[in-house]
């Protein structure tokens, strides 16, 4: 019996604990296991105020459980009037005054995080990407680096970095919870914010600003390295061989499409081929730099990534993200060249560095 | 006229009556219709999101269709049920808690309530002209700009519409209050849900207007070519975001405030105690309103204000749970010492002390910006919003109906529908928007079509779709005993519980057409209480009978507002094409003409005979 206790209680515990793990979300996704400056400072607040509310919860519910058992109108008593109390003074100032401790209480650590997450008198010193926000996907270009590239933004780990950024189009809202909180993405003006993460990782970031359709698809990553491999990645994209001549006949249709189709319109294939140095303007590329879409974490930001993929949204854009700028921009595509093209992309791989160095 | 030639004539002529009148009980009754009718439709619109988000990458709706159903969800709910269902309240209760005939115009009222109702007809149109208004029931621009067809222009010629008529009747409501109490009724004795009523037709007054500037300047961008909204012409959006949240938080509380009014009636009548700190709850009514208006930042805390700005608002959002939490507790000791008795509307209003004081937590943490960085725009605030307006203002709208329902139509509700309605309902909610909490802290943030697979957010979503199939029964159940009550409900008497306090309780189920026989003569706080415990069964009348003046019926106010309408369908589509120009001129003339017949007649009203005054029972 007791053996049996034992091991209902292991189990009873384990469940607890997979379900509060569950809870939790997911690694690199979830706000609540912070890995990075933003979120660790957000979350101390979550949990500084999630007690001192617990505390609050607790004697309005003993209050409460309390009247209700006490108090409760029993047999007999269907004639009985209760003393008409007016109120009591004592009582009010007391429930007056300490929720107003209570609200100091919160408000000083708010004030300070507030002021220390808006700090920007050192960002000359770091690294500084302009963002843009675009329907539905992300542009990241390295200041003073001649470097850009989409949906994946390679940051060194234990680094501040600082974000500039714009919306070319409608509002729209960056935010990686594990690593920060978020910041609307304007069109008018620049919103300057900075992430750092603790550690390496693929850090999935999200759109929370409603922007459309395929709002709930805008996913994008920022993929953490450590210093050294952020250094040889900033290398390798400063010097892309553009001229290099894809290694099989297969890649070598393909770029032969991509250029005949004009893709090239819209998607650069070099990372420093760039008309938007020195601050964000609205004049950004009008469709994601591709120049190492071959490492990308993601198709279209969240489909897996392989070449099946690849050809489908190439095919049939609109059934992958409804509402999206490419849809019938450019000639239809049958099977094989759409794979030609899928061939081709797939090897743009000009780093070693890539989202699995990050550990993913 | 009068009720006894309503009571006789066929169908025709009481839809005539229905259409002209302009009696606050009646008006009333017409608010709670609409507003239900509304309210089903907004809480469908719920179900159907609940069911694209039941499993990950589902694809029960498209994603244009999913941004329709969000944002007519949410105007739906907040413009269209929870608005006028309060008003439709106020209307019926507040004049005879202060022994009023009728409100101070009531005209106006009538106007008022056929432009909210044509209002919310114009806006659910719009799904069937090529699509309702996707810019989340917040517009943003410069989505809302940029959103293609007439979807967003029907929101804004809606919305203008219904706020001309919430506008209406805040003033209406206040001149009420102020101009009509029956003799002896003075302001500190007046009830907490009319002092409630009176604070929030001035959050009305000043709120409503913002959001007009901000509907025209949305109409001039959309209809007429102008840029308020344009960055790229120099404009800004950010601009909206501002009009919106200086109407919209303020709107918060024009939804709480009647809601907290409601329970301060109702905790007192079934706990036969006087309502605890009465000075406190008004001054603490006063003081979440003047701070109500001060906060509306703190909807904006990632736009990039920079951090003064959202120290000054965090703090300032904070402040506000201290009159809030003044208010739970005097209800708390209100209870305390009393006499309780349980039955649905108690349910309700005991149900609400819990769920909304976690509404009020979770605010106070969203409060605090740096957190919100992380809780902004994500399920975080969905259960946060849900649990402060349905544990709040739906709870407090069910148990006022349950409530006041005998009053108004002289039948008790069913007591084992409305327990059934309210264990699943309570439950269902709880199940519904707790884990949201969780989920939007997890990664997932609002307003999204899908959620991906092997994100963790499966189990989630799962147990709140689960959650809103309970509330839809709860709401079924609910349905179902209004419609059993109008049939074969108990009839219920004048003081309908037998611990009334106030004074609609003084007069018949439902009450005679024009309230009160005679003016009552007001004695204190609670008046009727006070007369039943000197041993009085009824009012002291504070005149003799005599003759009463009473407003005439009016059509006006209907043709008028189907001018309006036609005139906004007009500014809706001569964007297109010029020749409906001739509906803007039109309607605006039938709308202009009905003012000028206003204006230029006179209607002094009529007067009920002594004798037949003297023929009612009261």
């Amino acid at each position: 019996m007791r053996g049996w206790m034992g091991k209902t209680k292991v189990f009873f515990v384990f469940a607890l604990l997979a379900l509060f793990l569950a809870g939790c979300g997911i690694e690199n996704l979830t706000a609540l296991e912070p890995k990075g400056y933003g979120a660790e400072k957000a979350m101390d607040l979550i949990i500084l105020t999630t007690l001192i509310m617990i505390g609050v919860f607790i004697v309005v519910m003993a209050i409460y459980v309390i009247t209700l058992v006490r108090f409760r109108r029993k047999k007999g008593q269907e004639d009985h009037v209760p003393k008409q109390v007016e109120g009591n003074h004592k009582l009010e100032v007391i429930w007056t005054v300490i929720p107003i401790i209570l609200v100091l209480v919160i408000a000083v650590p708010t004030v300070l995080a507030t002021f220390d997450l808006a700090d920007d008198s050192r960002a000359d010193e770091l690294i500084n990407v302009n963002v843009k926000g675009n329907q539905y996907w992300w542009h990241f270009e390295y200041q003073g680096e001649e470097i850009q590239t989409s949906q994946d933004l390679y940051i060194p780990t234990g680094e501040r970095v600082y974000l500039h950024m714009l919306s070319s189009d409608v509002i729209h809202s960056f935010w990686v919870p594990s690593i920060s909180g978020k910041m609307d993405v304007n069109a008018e003006n620049v919103n300057t914010m900075y992430i750092e993460a603790y550690e390496e990782g693929v850090y999935w970031g999200k759109c929370a600003e409603l922007c459309g359709p395929s709002h709930s698809l805008m996913d994008f990553k920022v993929i953490a390295v450590s210093p050294d491999e952020y250094d040889a990645w900033v290398n390798d994209m400063q010097n892309i061989d553009t001229e290099a001549e894809p290694e099989n006949a297969v890649a070598q249709e393909g770029q032969e499409l991509f250029e005949a189709n004009n893709c090239m319109n819209c998607h650069a294939t070099d990372a420093a081929a760039s008309g938007i140095e020195g601050g964000p303007q609205n004049n950004g590329p009008f469709g994601p730099n591709l120049s190492n879409f071959g490492d990308r974490s993601n198709v279209a930001g969240i489909l897996e990534h392989n070449k099946e993929n690849l050809v489908d949204w190439l095919m049939d854009p609109e059934s992958i993200k409804p509402g999206n700028k490419m849809t019938d921009q450019y000639p239809e595509l049958n099977q094989d060249e759409a794979e030609s093209i899928a061939e081709y992309l797939l090897q743009l791989q000009p780093s070693e560095i890539t989202p699995e160095s990050a550990g993913d | 006229m009068g009720m006894t030639s309503a009571q006789k004539s066929g169908f025709g002529a009481t839809l005539w009556d229905w259409l002209t009148t302009v009696d606050h009980k009646k008006i009333g009754i017409l608010y709670l219709a609409a507003g239900a009718f509304f309210f089903l439709l907004g809480g469908l619109e719920a179900v159907i999101i609940r069911i694209q988000l039941i499993s990950p990458e589902n694809d029960f709706i498209s994603a244009g269709l999913y941004n329709e159903m969000i944002t007519m969800h949410g105007t739906t709910m907040i413009f269209f049920a929870a608005t006028p269902l309060l008003f439709g309240l106020m209307n019926y209760i507040m004049p005879l808690q202060i022994g009023a005939r009728d409100v101070a115009f009531p005209f106006l009222n009538s106007l008022g309530f056929w432009l909210f109702l044509f209002g919310g007809i114009m806006l659910n149109i719009s799904w069937f002209t090529g699509g309702a208004p996707d810019a989340g029931w917040t517009n943003y621009a410069p989505l809302s700009i940029q959103s293609p067809g007439h979807g967003v222009d029907y929101y804004v010629m809606g919305l203008q519409l219904s706020g001309a008529g919430t506008l209406m009747s805040g003033i209406n409501f206040i001149v009420t209050i102020v101009l009509m109490r029956a003799p002896g009724m003075t302001y500190m004795r007046m009830p907490l849900f009319t002092w409630t009523t009176f604070v929030t037709s001035i959050l009305v007054l000043f709120a409503f207007p913002a959001l007009t500037v901000g509907l025209f300047l949305m109409m001039f961008d959309r209809m007429f070519g102008s840029a308020f909204f344009d960055a790229a012409l120099g404009g800004n959006a950010v601009i909206w975001q501002h009009l919106f949240w200086i109407f919209g938080h303020p709107e918060v509380y024009i939804l709480i405030l009647p809601a907290f009014g409601v329970f301060s009636e109702i905790l007192p009548t079934f706990a036969k105690k006087r309502l605890f700190g009465y000075t406190a709850m008004v001054f603490a009514t006063f003081l979440i309103a003047f701070l109500g208006f001060m906060v509306w930042a703190h909807h904006m805390f990632t736009v990039g204000l920079g951090a003064v700005a959202n120290s000054i608002f965090a703090v300032a959002t904070m402040a506000i749970a201290v009159p809030t939490g003044i208010k739970i507790f005097n209800w708390l000791f209100t209870l305390w010492g009393g006499s309780i008795k349980i039955n649905s509307a108690m349910l309700w209003s005991l149900a609400f002390i819990p769920s909304f004081t976690i509404g009020g937590m979770t605010g106070v943490m969203l409060a605090s910006s740096v957190a919100d960085y992380q809780y902004h725009d994500t399920y975080f605030v969905v259960g946060h919003f849900h649990y402060v307006i349905v544990g709040g203002v739906v709870f407090a709208l069910l148990a006022a109906m349950h409530y006041w329902w005998p009053k108004m139509f002289g039948r008790y509700l069913h007591e084992g529908m409305g327990q059934l309605a309210f264990w699943t309902f309570f439950i269902g909610f709880h199940l519904t928007f707790f884990i949201q909490h969780f989920l939007g802290l997890m990664g997932m943030p609002r307003r999204y079509w899908v959620f991906l697979e092997n994100q963790g957010l499966d189990t989630g979503n799962w147990i709140s779709t689960l959650g809103a199939f309970f509330m839809t029964f709860g709401v079924i159940v609910f349905v179902i005993n209004m419609i059993y009550t109008t049939i074969k409900g108990k009839k219920a008497p004048g003081d309908a519980w037998g611990t009334g306090r106030t004074l609609e309780w003084a007069t018949a189920s439902p009450p005679i057409h024009f309230n009160f026989k005679q003016m009552p003569l007001v004695r204190g706080l609670d008046p009727l209480w006070i007369e039943k415990m000197e041993g009085n069964e009824k009012m002291t009348p504070a005149e003799p009978v005599d003759e009463i003046h009473m407003p005439n019926g009016s059509i006006l106010p209907l043709i008028m507002t189907i001018g309006f309408f036609i005139a906004s369908l007009g500014f809706i589509y001569q964007a297109g094409n010029s020749y409906w120009l001739i509906a803007v001129y039109l309607g605006m003339a039938i709308g202009l003409i009905c003012m000028l017949i206003r204006s230029l007649k006179d209607d002094h009203g009529y007067h009920i005979p002594k004798e037949e005054v003297e023929r009612e029972d009261d």
